[in-house]
This record gives structure tokens, C-alpha cells and sequence, in this order.
């Protein structure tokens, strides 16, 4: 059996771990093996079916009073009793930042190898993977020899897709946790920001350091603003203090996936393509034609940001009246 | 206070990432070596913390002798020990390089542990997720990765992680263990006093030995390129409403 750890926020399995379910669904084919999944701090039908929408045939769910919030301890500790007890062939989940950690988290309590964010898996007495580094520009084809494999997909390594619907039983996982897991429980949260966010968002407006200056991403944000969307920039523009970095597209910033990526003054360094090449469309702005953001976009405009930018601003406007 | 952080010796690609033609490692015939950015920003952290509560920071990387430019660089940025864990290569498999770790922090701390320990949240390169979660939990220590705030006080280290739209708060009895991430701070730039210390510091070195885990390499490669057939929808303002005309197509208008 294929066990499938969900990640899941506010009553919802994550995008992440719907991706990951249907990796599984690949997976467990290719291992002969029953597709299960698992649910930790919750039990909820809507999740179980949502579940079995993605091929999942028995969800087990893991409550207890301890299980009240995220945690990477309660959540490694829950896997490795389920690695004991239910004798899964492997164990996946997302490579989500919370999915790398309790899937790590785990392994190191079942001293068992994990191999992190990978875009393909082939089962066999020695396992081979392919596997994301340097956060996707390279890609690494290593082997694992395990009892029990442990394995996160990488974001976006598949789209996430329905498919053998299966009305999913939902057993319950008597698990056994002390206090200790407790100690690295989320403690508090703290919202900034309703509504739109860098990795959701349908459109995202991009500035590199083409942009020129800190007041000059009040353009980008203008135009962010009309279409509903949020702006993104660079690592040369978080290293120049322009903008924070929570607004930074690639390696070591966000993952975005938005319907269109409009990126203006952005060269499309590899360590920012890998964080930007999830987008649905890209539309580059650019000075220099030969840019690599301009030769992987869809459509480019050719010019000065400064100047595109405002028309594009005005024109959006006239249309929509 | 005691603070160490763990690094790591990467390339520094520009454009593209080239492999050697052993497909064992990327070709760095021609590029300089950083640090991993989330330990670059582990180490201005961990020095704005002894500059604020007093203390030492040790700035420990496993893996070959080059890796001392690291250990050095973070000197002069205001670390104030340096250690190499000597190893064949930087590219042992992550429970190896864990356990070596492990081993070498036991040695530094005798019976006087590290307040705060800090790895990336994952290195540059390999991106495996785990070194830092398998050392601290050996240790018997807590950790939590995705840090993108500190701070620290008697008996409590208070970390923050971001997550969609805001972030989340942890609070973990000293001593403990972070995985940060790039954005805990901007970074600062070495001073000629801090290039001069950088020169003098004598750094520690202590062998490493671990076992080999279950993963091992078998190469790297390029992912395939995306070509694309780019559409040059015009030159300058003109082209607004060529713009305008592929928005409202995609109905995000
Ligand atoms: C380990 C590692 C991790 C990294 N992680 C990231 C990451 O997460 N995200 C990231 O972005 N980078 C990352 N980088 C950095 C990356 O390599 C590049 O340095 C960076 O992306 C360059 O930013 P840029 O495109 O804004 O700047 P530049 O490369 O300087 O490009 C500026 C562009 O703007 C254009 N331009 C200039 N003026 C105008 C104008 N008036 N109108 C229109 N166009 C104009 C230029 O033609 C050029 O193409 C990482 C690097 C390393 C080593």
C-alpha cells in the first residue's frame, strides 16, 4: 500500500497535497499497490471524500486531544506510528514547506533515508528517483534503498487531477502522543493580508532591477491593483531593500502560479525562472530583447518599462470604462 | 550566548547551471562559491543577536578544505569561530552529512550546549530538506523551519514563519534549533576591520566520519529547456493595447 500524508489548512486539503495524491495515484500503479491516505488532526467527510475524489480508497484519520494545531513533532511522530503499524510499501506527501518538514521530521525518528521533492519515482528493490535541486534548475537521478521509502513530490512536479473516483472509507488511526509534541505547535498566527497572495494570485505583476528605484514599483502596484492581482520582483530587488521579501518570485523566495505573469525589468536569472515557470502565461517587458525572460514568455514588449507600463495602465482603464 | 550556524559552500550560476561531463556535480570551472543564501541570512541573524544580548557565534560547514573561504567570509561579516568538518566532498547524502554534523557539535559542546543552533532551511543545491530537522532531533532538540524572525529571551526563542498571507509563531525552550530562510534580514556587507579578522581567525577543523545513507547519486542534468516561440507584441507604448487585447483573451481583465 502507497500511503499518502494530506496536507490540509482551514478544513481544505491543500493544492499541494491534491497534486501529491494524484503523484500517488501514478505511483501506486507503478508499484502494484492500493492507493490509502492519511489525515492527521482531523476527520472530517468533506476531506475523506475529497480524498477518494483523487483515487484514495481508505483514508485513515488520526485525532486526539494533543492534535490541535499544525506541528512538525505531532505530525512526524503520528507518520512514524503509521509506518509502524500500518506496514505502508512507502510513504508520500507534498514537498510543501510543511510537507518536507514533517516527512523529514519523521524520518529521522524512523532513522529511515527521505528523499525530498521528486518529479519522478520508480519502485524496485533499489528505488529511482528524479529529484528537484537548486530548486528545480538541475535535476538529480539518484537511487534509495529503503525499507519503507519516504518521498515528498516537488511543487507543481505534476498538476493536480480527479481522477478513479472511489468513495473513500474513512478508519480510524488510534495514535499514542505525549506533551512533547507540543513544543513545536504553531502558537499563534497573525494575518497581513486578506484577500489575493503572491502564490494564489491570478495575475502577478513582476519588477527586477530594470524597475530602478523603490517609488518606481507604484506603476507595478497600479496595475497589480486593476487587474486584481499582486506584484512580485526579483532577488536583486529584495537585496536593494525596494521591496520585502515576501514578494520574491524563485529558488529562495515564492513559487507562483498565476494565469499570467507579467515581468517587467526582469532578466529571468535560472534561480528566478525555476520560481516563475509554474505561470499558466508569461508577458515579459524588457529592454533587451535577447533577455532570457523575454525568450521563454509567450509575448514580450520591447521597450522601457516606465513608458509600457503606464499605457498598458490606461488602456486597461479605457476599456473597462 | 552561544549561537552556531551550519552552512554550506555552493556555486554561484548565473544563467544556466552547467554539469561536469561525470554528471556528478555542476561544472564550476568558471563560477565563484557562496554561501547557501538562507545560511547567509542564518549567520547576519545570529550576529545581530550577540550584538544585541553579547555572545559568540561559530559558523561550522562540512565538507572540503575551499569551504574555509565560507567559514572566513562569515568571519567577516561578524562570526567569531570558525569550524571545517572535513570531508572527500560537499556532497554527501543528507543522513551522512547529518550524522557527521551531529557528531562534530557533540565535540564543540562538551556539557555546554549551543543556546541556538541555525541551519538553512534547505542548502542551494542538493535542496534536501532534512539536515538540520535529523541533527537537531539526534541532538534531542527542538526545531522548526521556514524562520523568517528571532528572537530570543531568558528561557524562550520566539520564530516566526511566514505562510500565505502572514505568518506563524513558535516558541521553543533554549536551547533549540531553526531552519531559517532568505528574508530574516538583508545581509550586510564585510567591513575592512571584519576582512582583517577574516584573515587572522584561526579555524578549527575536526575530521568527519559517518555511515553512508539510502540515497546516493547517480547523476545530475538539465531539466528540459522550455522553448518558446515568443510573440513581440510591439515596441514601447505603442504596444498597450496588443497588451491590453492578450489580457482580456485570458479573461483577467
Ligand atoms: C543560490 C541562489 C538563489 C537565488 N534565488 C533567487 C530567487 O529566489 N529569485 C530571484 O529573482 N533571483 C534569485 N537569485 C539571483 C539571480 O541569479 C539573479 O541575480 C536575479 O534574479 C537578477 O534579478 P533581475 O532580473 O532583477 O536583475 P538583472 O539580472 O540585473 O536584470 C535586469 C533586467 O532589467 C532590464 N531592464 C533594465 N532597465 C529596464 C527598463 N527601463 N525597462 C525594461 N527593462 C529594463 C534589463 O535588460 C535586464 O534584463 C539567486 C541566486 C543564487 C546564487
Amino acid at each position: 500500500m502507497l500511503l499518502v500524508i494530506l496536507e490540509h489548512e482551514n478544513g481544505q486539503l491543500v493544492e499541494a497535497a491534491r497534486e501529491a495524491l494524484t503523484f500517488g495515484r501514478v505511483l501506486a500503479e507503478k508499484m502494484g499497490e492500493d492507493l490509502e491516505a492519511a489525515l492527521i488532526g482531523r476527520d472530517d467527510d468533506d476531506l475523506v471524500e475529497a480524498a477518494g475524489q483523487y483515487g484514495a480508497e481508505t483514508v485513515h484519520t488520526a485525532t486526539h486531544d494533543l492534535l490541535t494545531d499544525y506541528g512538525p513533532d505531532a505530525y512526524g511522530s503520528v507518520i512514524a506510528q503509521m509506518v509502524e503499524s500500518l506496514d505502508p510499501d512507502a510513504v508520500l506527501s507534498c514537498g510543501s514547506d510543511r510537507g518536507n518538514e514533517f516527512m523529514a521530521n519523521a524520518a529521522a525518528r524512523l532513522d529511515a533515508p527521505f528523499v525530498a521533492n521528486c518529479t519522478d519515482a520508480n519502485p524496485g528493490d533499489t528505488w529511482e528517483m528524479t529529484r528537484v535541486q537548486w530548486g528545480g534548475s538541475l535535476l538529480e537521478d539518484a537511487t534509495l534503498t529503503a525499507d519503507v521509502p519516504l518521498l515528498t513530490c516537488g511543487l507543481h512536479a505534476v498538476a493536480a487531477e480527479i481522477g478513479d473516483e472511489e468513495d473513500a472509507d474513512a478508519e480510524e488511526f488510534d495514535v499514542d502522543l505525549d506533551e512533547s509534541v507540543t513544543i513545536t505547535m504553531v502558537k499563534d498566527r497573525v494575518v497581513q493580508e486578506a484577500g489575493v497572495t503572491l502564490p494564489t494570485a491570478p495575475v502577478v505583476v513582476g519588477g527586477g532591477r530594470g524597475v530602478g528605484s523603490e517609488d518606481g514599483f507604484g506603476q507595478l502596484e497600479e496595475l497589480a491593483a486593476l487587474l486584481g492581482g499582486r506584484v512580485g520582483c526579483s532577488r536583486a530587488v529584495t537585496n536593494l531593500g525596494w521591496r520585502p521579501h515576501a514578494d520574491q518570485v524563485g529558488q529562495t523566495g515564492t513559487r507562483i502560479a498565476p494565469e499570467i505573469y507579467i515581468a517587467s525589468g526582469i532578466s529571468g536569472a535560472i534561480q528566478h525562472w525555476v520560481g516563475a515557470m509554474a505561470s499558466k502565461h508569461i508577458l515579459a517587458i524588457n529592454t533587451d530583447k535577447e533577455a532570457n525572460m523575454v525568450t521563454k514568455a509567450d509575448w514580450a514588449v520591447i521597450g522601457d518599462l516606465h513608458e509600457v507600463i503606464p499605457a498598458i495602465i490606461a488602456e486597461v482603464q479605457s476599456r473597462k470604462g | 550566548m552561544k549561537i552556531l550556524c551550519c552552512v554550506k559552500r555552493v556555486p554561484a550560476p548565473g544563467a544556466k547551471i552547467n554539469v561536469t561531463a561525470d554528471g556528478q556535480d555542476v561544472d564550476a570551472a568558471h563560477l565563484g562559491f557562496t554561501t547557501s543564501p538562507h545560511e547567509e541570512c542564518a549567520v547576519e541573524g545570529a550576529v545581530q543577536l550577540i550584538e544585541e544580548h553579547g555572545g559568540e557565534v561559530t559558523v561550522l560547514t562540512l565538507g572540503t578544505g575551499d569551504a574555509e573561504e565560507q567559514l572566513r567570509y562569515a568571519v567577516s561579516v561578524g562570526a567569531t569561530h570558525g569550524v571545517l568538518v572535513e570531508a572527500d566532498t560537499n556532497q554527501w547524502d543528507p543522513q551522512r552529512t547529518a550524522q557527521a554534523i551531529t557528531a562534530a557539535i557533540r565535540e564543540l559542546e562538551g556539557d555546554e550546549p549551543f543556546d541556538l543552533i541555525m541551519f538553512g532551511n534547505e542548502s542551494a543545491d542538493a535542496g534536501g530538506f532534512q539536515v538540520g530537522i535529523r541533527t537537531a532531533m539526534a541532538l534531542g532538540r527542538p526545531i522548526v523551519q521556514g524562520i523568517k524572525g528571532v528572537e530570543i529571551s531568558d528561557d524562550t526563542i520566539t520564530a516566526r514563519r511566514e505562510i500565505d498571507g502572514g505568518f506563524e509563531v513558535y516558541e521553543l525552550p533554549r536551547p533549540a534549533v531553526l531552519g531559517i530562510k532568505e528574508g530574516l534580514n538583508l545581509p550586510r556587507y564585510p567591513t575592512m576591520k571584519g576582512r582583517l579578522a577574516s584573515k587572522k581567525v584561526e579555524l578549527n577543523s575536526i575530521t568527519a566520519s559517518a555511515a553512508e545513507g539510502g540515497q546516493a547519486r547517480v547523476k545530475l542534468h538539465r531539466p528540459e529547456e522550455t522553448v518558446s516561440e515568443t510573440v513581440i507584441l510591439g515596441t514601447g507604448a505603442e504596444a498597450a493595447a496588443a497588451v491590453v487585447d492578450v489580457l482580456d483573451e485570458l479573461g483577467v481583465l
